[in-house]
């Protein structure tokens, strides 16, 4: 075997692999999102098949409709979904940054023995199920469950606070389930930071906490923005969270997509859901792959 | 010294990991509780778990989802580290940026859009359901984390290794498994780790490529939490959790010693 042979099947194993796989599949959802629902199995009417030829390509152009998209846009229930699902997203970021900077703060000013340790403790609950730490919620904020009983009990209600099936329960499981995402990267660059910048700026006679905001927090930026981009983007396609805690009226684009799928069995509506979502997702994305690439040449 | 554990420092981590384990904590202790109403407690028992080890399609479902976890985690470990290599070592080809975008994108893509458009695609090439399908749609998204966790220790072990290794006439696959694959394995280990958890959770792209018999147990588990809480559920629940608390902190020690061993060799 020559050398330049052996890189090209080094390339393209994994490279075909994942078009296969990853980008066949996009083209596919993106040509039902553009054909007519029909009730049969599969659920679509094909736009496209390549048997037909060139025939085929033409019918394909003059068959192509944006019917599909043209629905999403009257129908108020798609456009309230992304528009909630998107700000859903942004409170639990928001609400995930502000519990995980402190931890994570607070980690890298732990001794230095425990620091292995509590990072494990952080990693742990990644390694388990998703949808068990969930689950683990609804014991917890149901109406008789253990958090009312506890605030009964300890006289700070009259009645039972209702958190369960509303947006309160959606914002703690998504808090609660990315916080790793969050905590990680920002450790990371705490972790990295040199301590003279710090002691130089007090020693200038910058106060404590000014030090925190003008020197910590700018240092730690990328770290924030790497664990922001972490909760955010996969809040706004979140399914498990919002169809277990929310009620009916939480409305996220994943559990609209859920529902047109496997309830109204309307494929090419479910697919242009699909392709919407993917196209609000696609900047920050790409700006998340930047920082990534831009990660890996840096520490090269 | 500037970095102390003050009052507020403690406090924030005392918050943050109560919040992280006190539901975990309480989901257990509710697994042994005789009622079966799960929020009031009527006692110590271990029924929950006898009844679980009864429920012959709960143990069917783990059954599926285990050989559905090796299987993809290991031929993702073989790609994703094949992609790594590709990512860091193999300089510049046609349409790179095509390729690290496709290797990043999974990573943070909503995992409905991935298991609908896989769905369509076995569809459209004529795939039955079942677990084949699974396995693969695992395999895709699983091998994208593969090749980041591999790819991160490539960036940063010395490469004149290698060239030491050429230098003294090893061949190139000689090098790859005396000299690279020793070195990097401790993250291709946690690659594999990963890959097998990812699997093993996943429950919205299983529940769109799932057929007839290839019931795992996050699907399982999930049309049994919608009917509402059940202490069952928190039993395996506890089962699910020790099993990978244990292998966690087993790897944790094993990967130690790897690296351990692998800075030697450097």
């Amino acid at each position: 075997m020559n050398k330049g042979w052996r890189r090209a099947v080094l390339i393209a194993v994994p490279y075909l692999w994942l078009l296969f796989f990853f980008l066949v599949p996009f083209i596919i959802v993106l040509k039902i999102s553009l054909s007519d629902t029909a009730i049969a199995m599969p659920p679509y009417v094909p736009t496209f098949s390549l048997s037909e030829g060139w025939s085929g390509i033409q019918n394909f152009f003059s068959g192509l409709d944006f019917e599909n998209f043209a629905w999403l846009l009257d129908d108020r229930l798609y456009i309230n979904s992304y528009l909630s699902s998107l700000w859903i997203a942004l409170v639990s970021t928001f609400l995930t940054l502000i519990v995980g900077f402190p931890l994570a703060y607070g980690m890298t000013r732990a001794p230095e023995s425990w620091r292995p340790r509590l990072l494990m403790l952080i990693i742990l609950p990644f390694w388990t199920s998703f949808l068990i730490r969930v689950y683990a919620w609804i014991g917890i904020l149901k109406t008789e469950g253990l958090l009312n009983q506890f605030l009964l009990w300890l006289g700070v209600i009259n009645d039972p606070l209702i958190i369960m099936n509303t947006n309160t329960a959606v914002y703690i499981g998504i808090v609660y389930s990315y916080l790793p995402f969050m905590v990680l990267p920002i450790y990371s660059t705490l972790d990295k930071m040199d301590d003279s910048l710090l002691e130089a700026a007090i020693d200038l006679g910058c106060s404590k906490i000014s030090a925190f905001w003008r020197i910590t927090v700018p240092l730690a930026l990328p770290g924030i923005a790497a664990g922001c981009f972490l909760v955010f983007i996969p809040a706004v396609g979140e399914f498990v969270i919002p169809d277990l805690l929310g009620g009916s009226q939480t409305l996220m684009i994943g559990k609209t997509l859920w529902n047109e799928f496997f309830s109204n069995r309307d494929w090419p509506v479910a697919s242009a859901v699909a392709i919407v979502l993917l196209l609000l997702l696609v900047v920050p994305i790409l700006i998340f792959q930047r920082m990534l690439e831009r990660e890996q040449e840096g520490s090269k | 010294m500037i970095r102390r554990l003050t009052w507020f420092n403690a406090t924030a981590l005392t918050f943050g990991f109560t919040f992280l384990y006190l539901p975990i904590v309480l989901l257990i202790i509710y697994s042994f509780n005789e009622s079966k109403l799960v929020t009031v407690w009527g006692g110590f028992s271990t029924k929950w778990y006898g009844e679980l080890m009864r429920n012959e399609a709960m143990l069917d479902a783990a059954w599926v989802t285990l050989r559905v976890a090796v299987f993809s985690a290991s031929i993702a470990t073989a790609l994703g580290t094949m992609a790594a290599i590709v990512l860091v070592r193999a300089g510049r080809f046609p349409s790179r940026t095509l390729f690290s975008g496709m290797v990043y994108a999974p990573l943070v893509m909503p995992e409905v859009i991935t298991g609908l458009s896989l769905l369509l695609l076995f569809i459209a090439i004529g795939l039955d359901r079942g677990m084949l399908t699974i396995i693969l749609a695992h395999t895709t998204f699983a091998m994208c984390y593969v090749a980041v966790v591999v790819s991160s220790r490539l960036v940063t072990f010395d490469q004149s290794l290698e060239e030491a290794a050429a230098d003294l006439g090893a061949s190139p696959l000689d090098t790859f498994f005396s000299v690279t694959l020793p070195i990097i394995a401790p993250a291709v280990v946690a690659g594999w780790l990963l890959a097998f958890t990812l699997s093993l959770d996943d429950l919205v792209i299983a529940s769109f490529n799932t057929g007839p018999g290839a019931t795992t147990l996050p699907i399982k588990i999930y049309s049994a939490v919608r009917l509402g809480v059940s202490p069952e559920i928190n039993a395996l629940s506890t089962i699910l959790i020790s099993i990978v608390t244990v292998g966690v902190i087993t790897a944790s020690l094993l990967q130690k010693r790897l690296v351990r061993r692998g800075y030697q060799v450097e």
